[in-house]
């Protein structure tokens, strides 16, 4: 490790773990290296079953990998399983809070089982709920919150003894846009305090916005790595879009863009086309509004995007995110790649961004 | 989702920032205290779902109001002098299938996610199952004084006491406790709650009912006779009844106690091998 690189908060080389049920083993987890260094946020992205969940109950030392090592803040997961536990916090599926006791209870206990005592316990819990906007709600039970509340109150809960490195599973799955915005900013002021926070997702929107680095995982591996913006890259640049007003203009302004671009794409609609754009292409993009107009082909709109994560999915594996295995089951067991049940509702999610505050 | 209520104000970054802030982290506590805590929540866990102990009592009620009255006469002359006999059984019967609760609650906890948010925490691992088996003791408490109120009211005139009915009591919170540790390895290795609720039941009623609990076994088959002798639950409602009437069968409490100590030594440790290597 040079002087100039910030210290590893998570490190983790050849893990492996089997999963076997009769006669069938399922690799949930196949070699996976990582590197997360403190004060950063890593998005593990994949579809149902690509194993993330696995990787982060291997890392939180409820699991104990099959093979491979795994440090957090230095700490080797399965030798010095309590010191992981000490610094690390845990939010997901699979770590969850007692329905039963109210939120002060259930927080409350945390502190106590940390060391709080009396007065000290009960002035953390307050802040954490004033904080999570859970004060009014904290002497109900929890199985009376909404969704959003939930999820904060599992989130604080993960929060009780300030944890430097901290895992969230799926942190916003089911949640609405509003209650995921919550759960997003709170993530934000994490790191900014120094916070390290390793998530799992399946929505490429999430990774793209909080993750400093993301791994793309399918089938127990890692099958890509780098910044939001050097994955996009990989599969090029990005694409030109165009709506010209007059659909009999549209041949022409295709003729046009190709000679610039490369290869042209027709949409259904009779105004609309598209081009990629090639490594290189940033001039060329440049000069396709002026040669249009001098050809007298009228274009209200045009848009320059680079990929979305889903198409770098599809680039990288062959096959688009949500079509893969339906659940990701006990610990990422998954199993077989039997159909696309269930999935609808994910790509729904996984595209609406805005859109949905507004109808509601 | 949609009900939008006033505690669902985004939280504000300065505050959020003040409540994480942790000058100084508190030390480590303590074994005992991280368990009384986890006790606690058995406790709370008792306040705010109380319809688990009354489904439990509804059936030694039944039970206790049907072979009394429909029975008794037959059985012991006189319904008065039969409660002498059934009830510190019926007792037994119930401390015992309470004891399936153990088993339960646990495996709930793990289908709900809360059993990984403890194993997730730096504790003493045998923090949160021996806690919530004393918090459990509390419960078992509870139903024995309903138990007994209800015999009380029935008739029921101890011999012995309110020193032979607390000692009874006591030898049998010892034994449940014990007992709970099957259950809890139950529910370690069980899928959903209600499987552990069925495959317990399986194994609870016939040793119940195979029992000196209801009628003298002297009137029955040889070969149930033999089985009802080496059955542990007679050996303990003998312990009981012994003690409750004023008459300590020190042979049958020695009995309880020696395989208390022996369930608590095989089956506890299996528990924390199981808790600790869980998936």
């Amino acid at each position: 490790m040079s002087d100039l690189s910030p210290p590893l908060a998570v490190e983790a080389s050849g893990l492996v773990k089997h999963f076997t049920s009769g006669k069938r083993t399922t690799k949930a987890v196949d070699g996976v290296d990582l590197a997360i260094p403190e004060g950063s946020v890593f998005g593990l992205l994949g579809p149902n079953g690509a194993g993330k969940t696995t990787i982060v109950r291997m890392l939180a030392t409820l699991l104990a990998p099959d093979a491979g090592t795994a440090r957090v803040l230095g700490h080797d997961v399965v030798r010095e399983a309590d010191a992981v536990r000490t610094a690390v916090g845990l939010t997901g599926q699979y770590a969850s809070v007692d329905e039963d006791l109210t939120g002060v209870e259930n927080l409350l206990m945390l502190a106590r089982l940390f060391g709080f005592r009396g007065a000290a316990a009960r002035r953390r819990v307050d802040g954490l709920l004033e904080a999570f906007g859970l004060t009014d709600a904290g002497g109900r039970q929890v199985k009376t919150y909404s969704g959003g509340m939930r999820r904060r109150i599992d989130l604080a809960a993960s929060l009780v003894l300030a944890p430097r490195v901290l895992f969230l599973d799926e942190p916003t799955t089911g949640l609405d846009p509003r209650s995921r915005n919550q759960v997003w900013d709170i993530v934000r002021v994490l790191v900014e305090d120094g916070a390290t926070v390793l998530l799992t997702t399946q929505y490429l929107e999430e990774a793209d916005q909080l993750a400093d680095q993301i791994a793309v995982i399918d089938h127990g591996t890692v099958i890509a790595q780098g910044t939001s913006s050097e994955l996009k890259r990989s599969v090029g640049q990005g694409a030109v879009h165009l709506r010209v007003a007059r659909p009999t203009d549209r041949a022409r302004a295709a003729e046009i863009t190709e000679r610039l671009l490369g290869e042209v794409t027709l949409a259904s609609d009779p105004h609309a086309l598209s081009a990629r754009v090639p490594d290189d292409g940033g001039a060329a993009v440049a000069r396709l509004l002026p040669a249009l107009h001098e050809a007298g082909v009228e274009v209200p709109e045009m848009s320059l995007g680079q990929p979305s994560l889903d198409e770098v999915f599809l680039a990288l594996t062959g096959r688009p995110a949500e079509e893969d295995e339906p659940r990701d089951g006990t610990g990422g067991t998954g199993g077989s790649d039997d159909g696309a049940a269930g999935t609808d509702a994910g790509r729904r999610r996984a595209t609406t961004t805005g859109t949905e505050e507004v109808a509601r | 989702m949609s009900t939008q209520t006033t505690d669902e104000t985004q939280p504000s970054v300065a505050r959020l920032r003040e409540a994480i802030a942790l000058p100084e982290r508190p030390p480590r506590p303590s074994a005992l205290s991280m368990t009384l805590t986890f006790g606690w929540r058995a406790l709370l866990k008792i306040k705010h779902v109380p319809e688990q102990l009354f489904d439990v009592l509804v059936s030694p009620v039944i039970f206790t109001l049907m072979f009394t009255y429909l029975f008794g006469g037959a059985l012991a002359g006189s319904t008065q002098a039969y409660i002498q006999f059934l009830l510190p059984g019926i007792l037994v019967q119930t401390i015992v299938i309470v004891t399936v609760y153990t088993g339960y609650t646990l495996n709930t906890d793990i289908t709900k996610g809360v059993f990984d948010r403890f194993r997730s925490l730096p504790l003493w691992r045998p923090a949160p199952i021996v806690g919530a088996l004393l918090g459990d003791t509390v419960r078992y408490s509870i139903a024995s004084v309903m138990c007994i109120g209800l015999g009380l009211i029935l008739g029921f005139r101890p011999d012995g006491g309110v020193v032979g009915v607390v000692l009874g009591v006591l030898l049998l919170l010892v034994f449940a406790f014990s007992l709970s540790w099957i259950f809890t390895i139950l529910g370690l290795l069980l899928r959903t709650p209600n499987a552990v609720m069925g495959v317990s039941m399986m194994v609870l009623m016939p040793l119940t009912f195979a029992s000196n609990i209801f009628v003298d076994p002297s009137t029955m088959p040889s070969g149930l006779q033999r089985f009802v002798e080496i059955n542990p639950v007679s050996h303990l409602v003998t312990a009981v009844r012994g003690l409750m009437a004023g008459q300590a069968d020190a042979g049958e409490i020695t009995w309880v106690l020696v395989a208390s100590v022996v369930l608590t030594a095989v089956f506890g440790p299996i528990t924390m091998r199981l808790y600790r290597t869980r998936r």
